[in-house]
């Protein structure tokens, strides 16, 4: 697409990303979100980063599990982040085992 | 010292750690939005007008394959649907604040922002100032997303795609993942978001993510409501 339909697909995006970051907040003011969508809401962000994280570290280029380092790798980092909680400490370990498996491979 | 400076600090405080972890995220998006052939200005400005690090990435890669315009657009959208979410578990605790606090606030949400202060606020339900704690944690990501992306932009085609830095991604989702999983219903969120994430992969417009974080959400709020159950205890 030329960069004139891009920027208009930029805006487009941004708009409306914004009005879902300002959804609820404009609207629920000072009422109560429904009992029912709060205990719900609970799970969205375990729910909205495993659907993110999984099928990256599951699929290579070529389909499913088509590059075993990057499940390795990712199998080792969850392994670091679930012992350390810590950001930082997943993604040294993460990036340092692919490169040492990739290395090795 | 102010209460309110105290509020912006103490939020300052608990994004801090993470915000190393934004670099390279924003560095990728950088590169990516470059590889489509976006240009620097492309770059930022999707930093800027999205500032959303996995859809921007989603949207440089369709626009560099020759996506129609409205299939990039839209899944932008799908992948930012979990910022209502976000949206809708923040609300009650801005509630009452100007619009000149709540849209600013809106626009700086993102899952790193939303995380910290979320915990925040539960841990601590009695602490007034929260917009001023959120400011302390979402503000500064955003500044450091932007210079991130000039980093990326910058350094741009010198890194060399042997290095994967685009695995920074999921791994920085996996960190964030593990604080959000500590109890079993959100055990169960999270196996089955990943998991139907992963099997409805093939489907068009990124809908395995939604598809997932749906399941997710109610296999979540199922456990839940199973466990309450009287006599829940004795059948595990």
């Amino acid at each position: 697409m030329s960069m004139a339909e891009a920027w208009v697909v930029i805006a487009l995006a941004g708009l409306g990303t914004f009005a879902l970051r300002l959804s609820f907040i404009q609207l629920f003011d000072g009422g109560q979100v429904p009992r029912r969508i709060s205990r719900a809401l609970r799970f969205v962000p375990a729910a909205v980063l495993a659907a993110l994280a999984a099928p990256a570290i599951v699929y290579g280029p070529e389909g499913f599990a088509s590059d075993p380092t990057r499940l390795f790798a990712g199998l080792i980092a969850a392994g670091v982040a679930w012992w350390r909680r810590s950001v930082l400490l997943t993604l040294a370990v993460g990036m340092g085992a692919l490169w040492l498996l990739k290395w090795l491979a | 010292m102010e209460r309110s400076t105290a509020a912006l600090t103490a939020g300052l405080q608990a994004m801090a750690p993470i915000l190393p972890s934004v670099v390279p995220f924003g560095i990728t998006a950088g590169i990516a939005a470059l590889d489509a052939g976006l240009g620097p200005e492309g770059a930022f400005g999707m930093a800027v007008v999205v500032f959303a690090g996995a859809s921007q990435i989603a949207a440089a890669q369709l626009i560099g394959q020759d996506a129609l315009a409205v299939v990039v657009v839209l899944t932008v959208w799908i992948i930012n649907l979990r910022m209502a979410m976000y949206s809708a578990s923040l609300a009650p605790h801005f509630a009452g604040l100007p619009k000149r606090w709540k849209w600013p606030l809106a626009y700086l949400l993102t899952d790193q922002a939303y995380a910290v202060s979320i915990t925040h606020f539960t841990a601590a339900p009695e602490q007034g100032d929260r917009h001023w704690f959120y400011l302390g944690c979402a503000l500064p990501l955003w500044v450091v997303w932007l210079l991130a992306t000039g980093l990326g932009v910058w350094v741009g085609a010198s890194v060399p795609a042997s290095w994967q830095l685009n695995f920074t991604i999921p791994l920085i989702f996996m960190a964030l993942l593990v604080s959000a999983v500590y109890d079993r219903p959100t055990v169960v969120a999270a196996l089955t978001g990943g998991g139907v994430a992963v099997a409805a992969h093939g489907l068009p417009f990124h809908l395995g993510l939604i598809a997932g974080a749906l399941c997710g959400v109610v296999a979540g709020a199922v456990a839940e409501v199973l466990r309450e159950r009287p006599g829940a205890g004795r059948a595990r």
